[in-house]
């Protein structure tokens, strides 16, 4: 697990970039890596990288290149059957010079070309260099694990594993926010590759492989999110053989990740199901000092300890704990928005980064977590309630079908709002439109709304005719209207909220923070495909989610586990940042001069809100539009004072362990290499 | 200031809101995304505290709560019934 950064010349008579771009690239990176860094340089085009030893401790280095030394490669991630397919590629007169599965990249490149990446098991980004045809070669695994950004500047494209590493490079290169990027994280809680919230930053989208050439680049979808059109055909078996299948597959994705390491591996446990029946499926592969860690709030509301604890005993696991409180959120903050880089709607991705401080203080580099499996096999409330409106829909004068909804969200039922006229109102929105692509996000995508308001009339202005929904439902695969609604609800979660969020600002971007690599048994490309091959009733059965994974950890999992009702991971939002001892940087950045400086929101509107909020306090604690407001206002904010502002993310260069230098006048015949220990 | 000039700078001060000319007095506010399933609580709260009044249950409907109007409208009704009542108010709080 690693950082990557790099440049390539996209006309010719350019200079050569400097070794000094390329040491601060790698520095901004050394989070994700901090153990060993290295570089390749020629006339066209630079790599380099930050390393995370993992596999391969001794000669793992990068940048790294095949048996000529024509064709370069940087990597961030992790190739799960790189052994197999390194049998695979020495059978075909490929020969390898270490035990990375770094190397195995490079040869399948060459062997296969672009159809390489259908054959790997994994979660990557990378970048190949072909010296000898001038051909850049950038890829992003199937969900989006690895994130890779871009920057075209003056002639040049430059890449990197986060923005802040564009920025190190060349200090020329424009900083600003992008109204388009803040529009859609205000819409669906974050950009939609390839926009960033970065005007002139780009990102590679998930599951597409790019090659650049001087005539120009192409962009291709090697993979995508696929279902069984029509919600049947696909897995023909019973509930029992896709149960089967699914304990074989996800056993299998469980203990590749656990035995594909020469480092310890630890797991997440937040209490629920997923990441209990993953922690249990890890430890049968490790079978010895296994470790634990978890997150757990001071406010009892949001804390799971009681069910963490039970799980880490079930286990026998060696289990840590960090309680955080809303002081602690506030705290951390301004660090939590420099690395996710994006202004964030929620709180939770803070705790996280807490929870990967705690593991990396236990010596511990890789963790396995329940990620994808909410999105795979339906497990949120999101779907449920698709389904009612749906049903409601089909009825759409019957009283009776919107109060399900109340079976959803029991608040619902004890608020004196309740199972009335005003919420059958709400929920009933757009209730005509059921049959059409996004239906069952609706209700989510417009409860940001209140940020939208908070807009500075020149942004909105500026925003007029841009609706960040339509542009996603105009990006739809033609087969998406041939899937069930449940299958176009998850593809667009897996899309939406999964790849562009739930990986990146609160998964990637938190764990490298403390250069720890999140794994993630679900996202196996095998349990995906199993997932979206099954009938809709294996998934979701009426409203009884993730219904096949429940049957898979029934037996595995003690019974309190079993039980217990989902609760959605949450944590303490608006209500951290107001009150005694909030911290400076508060005021400072919703400070006239700061909303002035940043001018996306209208500082008067923002008054007011941070206004309710304080005012109102723990006595009233602020609804959903108003938590996602306040939060999203402050991350906007630290945001600009970071980047736009600041020279966030600027550090130490790094003094390369190993340097292969191409050009003509570079010492030692144009290579050198540096011993690396 | 008149009922619902009270009610109107509620709404605006409340939910943010700073463009005017899209907040007619009758436009829905569940439509416009202005008030969502935890805001009309935010409205019943104002109209209790700020009037007096007490909402029943099933007066919580849009009819009564969706439209600057419509509350306005809501809370004079419900003045007027207690003002029609027997001295001390009981109608409305009963």
């Amino acid at each position: 697990m690693c950082g990557i950064a790099g440049v390539v010349a996209l006309r010719e008579g350019l200079e050569p970039v400097g070794l000094e771009p390329l040491a601060r690239m790698a520095g901004a990176l050394r989070h994700r890596g901090p153990e060993e860094s290295g570089a390749y340089r020629d006339e066209r085009a630079a790599l380099a990288h930050a390393r995370l030893s993992i596999i391969d401790l001794t000669t793992g280095q990068q940048p790294l290149a095949n048996e000529d030394g024509t064709l370069w490669i940087v990597f961030n991630g992790e190739i799960y059957n790189y052994v197999e397919l390194r049998a695979e590629l020495e059978a075909l007169g490929h020969r390898f010079r270490t035990r990375s599965d770094t190397e195995v990249i490079v040869h399948a490149w060459e062997a296969w070309r672009e159809a390489a990446f259908e054959r790997f098991n994994g979660q990557w980004a990378v970048a190949l260099w072909d010296a000898r045809a001038g051909e850049l070669v950038l890829c992003r695994d199937r969900v989006g694990v690895r994130p890779l950004f871009l920057c075209e500047h003056e002639g040049r494209l430059w890449f990197a594993s986060e923005v802040k590493a564009l920025f190190a490079a060349d200090p020329s290169l424009p900083r600003a926010l992008d109204p388009r990027g803040l529009a859609e994280v205000f819409t669906f809680w974050s950009s939609q590759a390839p926009r960033t919230p970065f005007a002139g930053v780009t990102q590679l989208e998930p599951g597409h492989v790019r090659i650049v050439r001087a005539g120009g680049s192409s962009d291709r979808a090697w993979w995508s999110p696929r279902f069984v059109e029509g919600g049947t055909g696909g897995f023909a078996g019973t509930l029992a053989d896709a149960e089967a299948a699914l304990r074989d597959s996800l056993e299998q994705a469980t203990r590749l990740r656990m035995v594909r390491s020469d480092v310890p591996v630890g797991s997440y446990l937040s209490g629920g199901l997923d990441s209990s029946l993953i922690a249990a499926l890890g430890l049968r592969a490790q079978g010895e000092r296994f470790l634990t860690f978890s997150v757990r709030f001071e406010d009892a509301e949001y804390d799971e300890a009681r069910f963490q604890r039970r799980m880490a005993e079930h286990l026998g696991s060696e289990h840590r704990e960090v309680a955080v409180s809303k002081r602690d959120i506030a705290a951390v903050f301004p660090d939590v928005v420099a690395h996710a880089e994006s202004p964030i709607l929620r709180t939770a991705p803070a705790p996280m980064f807490v929870l990967s401080r705690l593991v990396h203080e236990a010596g511990i580099k890789v963790v396995i977590t329940g990620e994808g499996a909410d999105e795979w096999f339906a497990g949120y409330d999101l779907f449920r309630e698709a389904r009612v409106r749906r049903f409601w829909a089909r009825r759409p004068d019957s009283t009776l079908r919107p109060r399900l909804l109340g079976r959803l969200y029991p608040w619902l039922a004890r608020s004196p709002v309740g199972q009335g006229a005003m919420s059958r109102r709400f929920f009933g929105q757009d209730l005509a439109r059921w049959r059409e692509p996004g239906f069952g996000h609706g209700t989510r995508w417009r409860s940001a709304a209140a940020l939208w308001r908070l807009l500075a009339p020149p942004v909105r202005e500026g925003l007029a005719g841009f609706d960040p929904v339509a542009g996603l439902l105009a990006t739809l695969p033609p087969e998406f209207a041939r899937w069930s609604y449940l299958s176009q609800d998850q593809y667009l979660e897996v899309r939406t909220l999964l790849s562009s969020y739930l990986l990146s600002s609160q998964g990637d971007r938190m764990l490298m923070a403390h250069s720890v690599e999140g794994r993630f048994p679900f996202l196996d490309r095998e349990v995906m495909a199993l997932a979206a091959s099954l009938p809709d009733g294996y998934r979701l059965r009426g409203l009884e989610e993730k219904c096949v994974v429940r049957e898979v950890a029934r037996g595995v999992l003690p019974e309190e586990i079993l039980a217990r009702k989902k609760q959605p991971y949450r944590a303490p939002d608006a209500l951290s940042f107001v009150g005694a001892g909030v911290p400076d940087w508060v005021g400072e950045v919703l400070s006239e001069a700061a909303l002035a400086r940043a001018g996306v929101f209208e500082p008067a509107l923002v008054r007011q809100l941070h206004g309710k909020i304080r005012e109102r306090g723990d006595k009233t604690p602020p609804s959903n539009a108003d938590n996602m407001a306040m939060v999203g206002v402050l991350s906007t904010q630290l945001l600009h004072e970071t980047f736009v502002r600041g020279r966030g993310g600027e550090a130490r260069p790094a003094a390369f362990d190993t340097l292969v230098d191409r050009l003509p006048g570079a010492r030692g015949g144009g290579t050198e290499r540096k011993d690396p220990r | 200031m008149d009922t619902i000039s009270r009610v109107r700078e509620f709404v605006t001060r409340n939910f943010f809101v700073s463009d005017a000319a899209r907040l007619t007095d009758g436009a829905s506010l569940l439509d416009l995304g202005v008030v969502d399933s935890t805001g009309v609580l935010e409205i019943i709260g104002f109209v209790e505290s700020s009037f007096g009044i007490a909402v029943e249950d099933d007066e919580i409907v849009p009819a009564n709560l969706d439209s600057i109007e419509r509350i306005a409208a809501y809370v004079d009704r419900k003045l007027a019934a207690r003002g029609a009542a027997a001295p001390g108010g009981g109608a409305a709080g009963a």
